[in-house]
């Protein structure tokens, strides 16, 4: 099996089973508290932000699911525990959530390189919206590294796709084929 | 394939339109929190929901230091316990010296009917984690409201101030390093009693004084202390160090210090209660618009 082809085993061959709206909820509350984990400096602005990739994996592979107020919501939560404007994270977000529910089939249909490529893309318009958003609000423009976060996101995009959709796959019957 | 398929006949209003409205709320809420500093208490409620996640996500932090703790090794331990004594004896015998030096001065004051200065009960906290916020220098510590803290507290840490505590809320506080870009303290040369502001740059381990003339007497290595004019930090508590000197600039130096605090290698901290009642600024009681000196309002552009 190819590198690129290492969601495709799951989306071709079989029908996955419907993801229940507790389970939705479980994975954003455990991106949440990944977000909240204290690191130190550095790290910390290398660090992915967990709920940016889990709502757009939502947003992507649920688009019918869920809208745009979970990712409005847990938008308000991270301004609150980043001490950021209120409302910045909201809003980058739900452009997030809109722009994963906006492309859902495109990048469904896509192997998994192109599939980075898009995510990368947008987490860093999000990224680059609250920046946007900050310089506004006259802040001093941050050093490079803070787009690292969105690399490291779109580099954890394969690994999300894989886990996420484990709960949700049949488990097979030794007797069939 | 997904198993869930879309709705044949759509609900609701369209995608655009709900993300016009998200968007409109998001914006009318960052410029409530900017210009008005509306919304601190709906900022409260959220901080209380989160503050239960926010304990479990410091715990595997807090489980290995624990466990770094339980593997240090014997001989580390008794040099820094050595170490601590010998420090123990040289602050014992400096706080006798102060406690006398107190007393003296009570009396000289008595004797020139001034009034007393009276002492700042410390509270400690501990350093829940740095801000996630790229934009700002705060760390969160454990003590809020139902602990008396307030904005505006100074904190110190054993070798000097760190910050100030620039918003509460029930079971937490942000303090505002004093590398923050919105913070400015007024301190005073050591060495020659010259007074300044410090102006925190936005990054790690560097504050400025600006618009000092070229002629200023400081000199590299001089320890700046806080001067007490603000009513906010009482007077003599190390702030930075002087680090370089640029006078190249047209007609005010440049100068560079860097924090006497480690601003950020630390997990416990002190805060100071509020100092004493001041009296009315005579400017605002007579009507004019004055910005107060001591709550720390962001400077704009």
């Amino acid at each position: 099996m190819s590198w690129n082809s290492l969601g495709d085993n799951i989306h071709d061959d079989e029908i996955l089973l419907p993801v229940r709206g507790g389970y939705i909820l479980v994975t954003m509350l455990g991106a949440l508290l990944l977000n909240l984990i204290p690191l130190p400096g550095w790290v910390s602005s290398a660090m992915p932000d967990f709920v940016a990739v889990i709502l757009l994996y939502w947003s992507v592979f649920q688009a019918h699911r869920v809208g745009l107020w979970p990712a409005w919501v847990m938008g308000l939560l991270m301004d609150v525990a980043d001490a950021s404007l209120f409302g910045q994270h909201a809003a980058a977000y739900c452009a997030l959530a809109f722009a994963g529910i906006f492309l859902h089939r495109r990048i469904q249909m896509f192997p998994m390189s192109y599939q980075i490529a898009h995510v990368l893309g947008i987490l860093l318009g999000q990224q680059a919206l609250q920046l946007v958003v900050r310089l506004a609000a006259s802040a001093e423009p941050p050093d490079m590294l803070y787009f690292v976060s969105s690399l490291t996101g779109a580099a954890l995009w394969p690994a999300v796709v894989v886990i996420l959709m484990l709960p949700m796959r049949r488990s097979r019957h030794p007797n069939e084929v | 394939m997904q198993a869930s398929a879309a709705p044949i006949f759509k609900r609701g209003p369209s995608l655009l339109t709900r993300l016009a409205f998200f968007s409109l709320v998001s914006i009318t809420l960052i410029v409530a929190d900017v210009r008005f500093r509306y919304l601190e208490e709906m900022r409260a409620g959220v901080s209380v929901a989160l503050y239960p996640l926010q304990e479990v996500a410091a715990l595997p932090g807090a489980l290995f230091s624990r466990m770094g703790d339980f593997f240090v090794t014997q001989a580390s331990l008794s040099r820094e316990n050595e170490q601590l004594k010998r420090e123990r004896l040289l602050s014992g015998a400096a706080s006798q010296r102060l406690r006398a030096l107190e007393a003296e001065n009570e009396q000289l004051r008595r004797i020139v009917n001034a009034e007393p200065v009276p002492g700042r009960s410390p509270t400690v906290a501990e350093i829940l984690y740095e801000s996630r916020d790229p934009f700002t220098r705060k760390v969160v510590i454990d003590r809020g409201t139902m602990h008396d803290m307030k904005t505006g507290l100074p904190v110190v840490d054993h070798r000097g101030v760190i910050g100030q505590i620039t918003r509460v809320f029930p079971l937490v506080s942000e303090v505002s390093l004093l590398t923050d870009k919105s913070q400015s303290i007024p301190v005073q040369n050591v060495r020659s009693g010259v007074r300044s502001i410090t102006f925190g740059l936005g990054h790690d381990g560097a504050v400025e004084l600006r618009f000092m003339p070229v002629n200023a007497d400081i000199q590299v290595g001089d320890l700046l202390v806080t001067s007490g004019i603000d009513g906010t930090f009482p007077p003599g508590l190390p702030v930075a160090k002087v680090t370089r000197i640029d006078p190249n600039a047209a007609s005010f130096a440049r100068i560079h210090c860097a924090p006497v605090a480690g601003v950020s290698s630390f997990n416990r901290v002190v805060v100071l209660s509020p100092g004493p009642e001041r009296p009315e600024n005579p400017l605002a009681a007579a009507g004019k618009t004055v910005a107060p000196t001591a709550s720390p309002t962001p400077r704009k552009p």
